[in-house]
């Protein structure tokens, strides 16, 4: 099952990486047709390798523009990821989707009434003013309805998007037939102009990034709080709504000098990937709040980068491109849940705990041949009663058998298994640890004694020396004795079933 | 609505229509199952497969744009559920993830070809709406738009869809893990279901844009679930008002703009904005659940049990000493209520004749003492019920006979009175009143 889900996994992973290539290669046949073409079109250029002057130029920095673009991208997509942590972390990732979309309504009537008020209509300072006040409508109508209703937030959040963006595009359509001023600017704030930035659109973003991380630094605490235990931080007497509105006012403002940047879509990807990513790599938030930070930094540098030498390349599309192949390689690679660790992991508990089940089954099957205080281990068990001591599969158990057998745990005495030495040791250590779990259970926890086999087998796999000893001094044992079996052994047990075929 | 032409808006509305009604049909599934922002994604997603079904068919005919489509909105889901179970990943955020991403690889292959593709971007965001029936199709002898043949199938498919799965979908939006129990396949529904939205959404999107298919797919089945608690009846709610979102949609956009000044305006976009005000006035106004109607209905009961309460006190006042009145103001204070009130229940139970009120001073009538006797005789026997019975504190038996009094009829006070063995005194030693004045 898993294994299936993993081969389709790869198999779409493919998939995708080939429709670019198909589309390059498209482009290639039709290579002549379009050389005349590109005499005609601005952004005639076809993805061809840039020259090592492009390539210098665009490292260094040295062009002014390119300059302007980099830095304004890298700072947004640091401020983005540090916001967006929080987000993440308060399950309210697609906030940031409404939110963008519900600007629309705010910016076409900043623009209306600006027009009519007689200045120019696409002054940035009234178009944000516009886009911000909206955003918090959206924001509170969202928060409205999920209070107020029966509603679920998913539900709340699409129908503010829908019905806001909605009247933003009857607005435009308006806007569209006024006569004095254009409208073509607005069209930015949805599919952004990174390209075309200016030094005053970097200043803005500067300082909206300077007010996210400064805030997000300063409430850091607050913040967390927030995030993980809101009802704690309401008793412990912190301000929760407020901080909550301040958090959404922070993905406000990251939103809106966003849009201008990389447009409506591509700015929901830098409020989510960078912190999802984030979130592979380590399990505390401080550093996952500065992780997510840099991977969004990272992504405007080289998306911005990227654009800038391929000209065909839209910047805003390539900053998300680069995001997602970070976000790819976090959850594959990531350190404290990626795909590789948390496979790991659970590869080694599975072999721990399979190598525990076969010593405790031979010993047990040992102790009933042989008087209980002293398992003998020169008795050789055959693989049938193994087999009916638990419900593992032949191959499984053979599997076990042959690494045991490599840690010379058990050794073969013709076609039966026998304990080695070392390996009755171990034994004699985790059947110790078992039934004092099991006695425990009985003497402390009251569970009747047919029910603690399960539930000690659930534990013992993952007992520590230190409770083991302290589990030695409630039970007053002494050391290194296996204590017997407080219910009758299950499974292939050769007392309750002398013959071998009546185990079943 | 001096400038309509049945030729050209026919067309549209119905356009409309058919595209609110195929949306809305799959929307109550997507709401019912939270996953209202998957239509979003999926809407968002679908890029590069009309991208890549371009480049491999080279030509904007519909059949290699739906099934481009079709995969990609499969793979959206798929990819969703993927990073939310490998990755752990909270499922708005994985979403996010993946309709972002593929968002931002359709624009950038659509943008390689920008030289010889009219896919515009803004074309698929806002739709043109307005110029379907320019594009039109001979079926039968009549001329069709193209976009109401194809809407008006993917609405048959739909609703089809809907109408042979029903049983299967209500008990997989409901009860997934029953589902599988009882021996179909849950998740086949939902990519089952996947698909058609992603078909939905290529189709209407080619015609009306993006924005009416997203605001469609939720707004309506949002209403609807505003209204009723019945499938059934939600989803045929949630059609009737994606009819109407269509129709008063189109005629908005065509007579708002006039009062400004202005033509015409965006079609699809009003149709959005029209849906959201009926949501508007379902979540308010709707008959169980809207927020208006809780608030009056709550206003009301209050009041009721405030009328309960002034005569009840006026029975005790009695009780103490024949013939007690009390002026409102004591009343108001005793029962810790505000003037407003005071005066709408003080005249409500004026105008049913169970308390006079002369000079200020409030008086019960014979018929407002029956009400008050009744009442205080449910609070004693139940006080007498829980001390005897559920061994309640005698501190607490106060407050929860005095909440259950309210909602105590005859019937029920006849139970008390046997199962406490007809007493006359309750566990504080007042006398419990007899039903009737004359048999004492």
């Amino acid at each position: 099952m898993r294994l299936a889900g993993w081969t389709q996994f790869v198999a779409a992973v493919v998939l995708l990486g080939v429709a670019p290539v198909s589309a390059f290669a498209q482009q290639s046949h039709n290579g002549q047709d379009h050389e005349i073409r590109s005499d005609r079109s601005i952004a005639g250029r076809s993805a061809q390798w840039p020259a090592w002057e492009d390539l210098e130029r665009v490292v260094t920095l040295r062009d002014y523009n390119v300059r302007i673009v980099v830095f304004g991208t890298t700072l947004l997509g640091c401020a983005a990821g540090m916001v967006g942590s929080f987000t993440l972390l308060r399950k309210r990732a697609l906030m940031g989707d409404a939110l963008s979309h519900a600007t629309l309504p705010g910016i076409a009537v900043a623009f209306i009434i600006a027009t009519y008020a007689g200045s120019e209509g696409k002054s940035m300072l009234i178009l944000l003013a516009g886009a911000t006040i909206s955003g918090l409508l959206g924001v509170g109508t969202i928060l409205a309805i999920g209070r107020l209703t029966r509603l679920k937030e998913d539900t709340a959040l699409g129908a503010v998007l829908s019905v806001f963006f909605g009247a933003g595009a009857a607005l435009l359509g308006v806007i569209q037939q006024m006569q004095s001023g254009h409208a073509a600017g607005l069209e930015s704030f949805i599919y952004g102009k990174t390209a075309s930035m200016g030094m005053a659109d970097t200043q803005i973003i500067a300082a909206a990034a300077a007010v996210c991380i400064v805030g997000c630094v300063a409430f850091f605490k607050e913040l967390k709080l927030l995030c993980f235990d809101d009802g704690f931080a309401g008793s412990r007497g912190f301000p929760v709504t407020r901080l909550d509105m301040g958090l959404m006012a922070l993905v406000v403002v990251v939103t809106i000098v966003g849009l201008q940047a990389v447009g409506l879509i591509l700015m929901i990807a830098l409020l989510i990937i960078p912190a999802a990513a984030a979130r592979f790599w380590t399990e505390r938030l401080g550093r996952m709040f500065l992780i997510a930070g840099g991977i969004g930094a990272a992504s405007g540098l080289l998306g911005a980068g990227t654009s800038a030498l391929f000209s065909k390349l839209p910047s805003g599309a390539m900053i998300v491109l680069v995001c997602t192949s970070m976000f790819c390689v976090s959850m594959v690679f990531g350190t404290a849940r990626g795909l590789l660790v948390r496979a790991q992991k659970r590869i080694r508990l599975n072999r721990t705990v399979d190598r525990q089940h076969l010593l405790r089954a031979m010993f047990e099957l040992l102790e009933s041949h042989s008087s209980p205080r002293q398992p003998q281990s020169k008795h050789a068990i055959s693989l049938d009663a193994l087999l009916r001591k638990r419900s593992w599969s032949t191959h499984r158990l053979l599997r076990e058998v042959r690494r045991a057998q490599a840690d010379e745990m058990v050794e073969w005495v013709g076609d039966r298994l026998k304990l080695t030495r070392r390996g009755a040791i171990e034994a004699a250590r985790l059947t110790r640890q078992h039934r004092l779990w099991e006695l425990y259970l009985i003497h402390y926890a009251d569970l009747a004694p047919t029910r603690v086999d399960r539930d000690a087998d659930a534990i013992e796999h993952v007992l520590e020396p230190e409770i083991v000893a302290e589990l030695e001094s409630l039970l007053e044992r002494e050391r290194a004795t296996v204590p017997a079996s407080p219910h009758r052994l299950n499974g292939g047990n050769v007392t309750a079933t002398p013959t071998e075929t009546g185990g079943r | 609505m001096s400038n309509w032409n049945w030729q050209l808006d026919g067309w549209i509305v119905l356009t409309g229509i058919f595209c609110s009604v195929a949306a809305a049909l799959l929307g109550n599934f997507l709401v019912l199952r939270r996953m209202s922002m998957l239509g979003d994604a999926i809407t968002h997603a679908v890029l590069p497969g009309l991208a890549v079904a371009f480049f491999v068919s080279e030509s904007r005919s519909s059949l290699p744009m739906f099934l481009g489509a079709a995969i990609v909105g499969v793979l959206t889901a798929l990819f969703t559920e993927w990073i939310r179970r490998f990755g752990r990943v909270d499922e708005g955020a994985s979403m996010g993830v993946v309709f972002t991403s593929l968002f931002a690889l359709g624009l950038v292959m659509i943008v390689q070809a920008a030289d010889h593709v009219d896919l515009d971007p803004g074309c698929v965001l806002f739709g043109a709406i307005e110029f379907t029936p320019l594009d039109t199709t001979t079926i039968a002898g009549i001329e069709v738009p193209r976009a109401v043949v194809v809407l008006g199938s993917v609405v048959v498919i739909n609703a089809l869809f809907v109408v042979v799965f029903f049983k299967e979908l209500k008990l997989s939006c409901f009860d997934p893990a029953l589902a599988t129990t009882t021996g179909f396949n849950a998740s086949a529904m939902h990519y089952l279901l996947m698909v058609l939205v992603a078909v939905t959404a290529v189709a209407s999107f080619e015609s009306v844009g993006n924005i009416l298919v997203v605001a469609m797919f939720i707004v309506p089945p949002a209403a609807a679930y505003m209204l009723t608690d019945r499938l059934g009846h939600m989803i045929a709610i949630s059609v009737v008002l994606a009819v109407l979102s269509a129709v008063l949609g189109h005629v908005a956009a065509l007579e708002v703009p006039g009062w400004f000044g202005y033509r015409s305006t965006t079609t699809a976009g009003m149709m959005a904005v029209v849906s959201g005000v009926l949501l508007l006035a379902c979540a308010l106004f709707g008959p169980r659940h809207g927020i208006v109607t809780r608030f009056v209905r709550r206003r009301m009961l209050a009041l009721k049990i405030l009328a309960d309460d002034v005569v009840a006190l006026l029975y005790r006042l009695q009780e103490r000493e024949d013939s007690a009145s009390a002026d409102s103001r004591t009343l108001q204070s005793t029962l810790l209520t505000d003037s407003l009130s005071m005066r709408i229940v003080l005249r409500w139970l004026q105008r049913k004749r169970q308390i006079e009120v002369q000079e200020n001073e409030v008086k019960l009538t014979n018929a407002g003492e029956d009400a008050a006797r009744q009442l205080v005789r449910s609070h004693r026997l139940w006080e007498q019920y829980l001390s005897s019975h559920a061994s309640i504190d005698a501190a607490r038996l106060h407050d929860k006979a005095e909440s259950f009094e309210h909602f105590t009829d005859r019937v029920l006070r006849k139970e008390l009175d046997q199962a406490t063995g007809t007493p006359t005194i309750d566990p504080h030693g007042k006398p419990i009143p007899l039903e009737r004045s004359e048999e004492s």
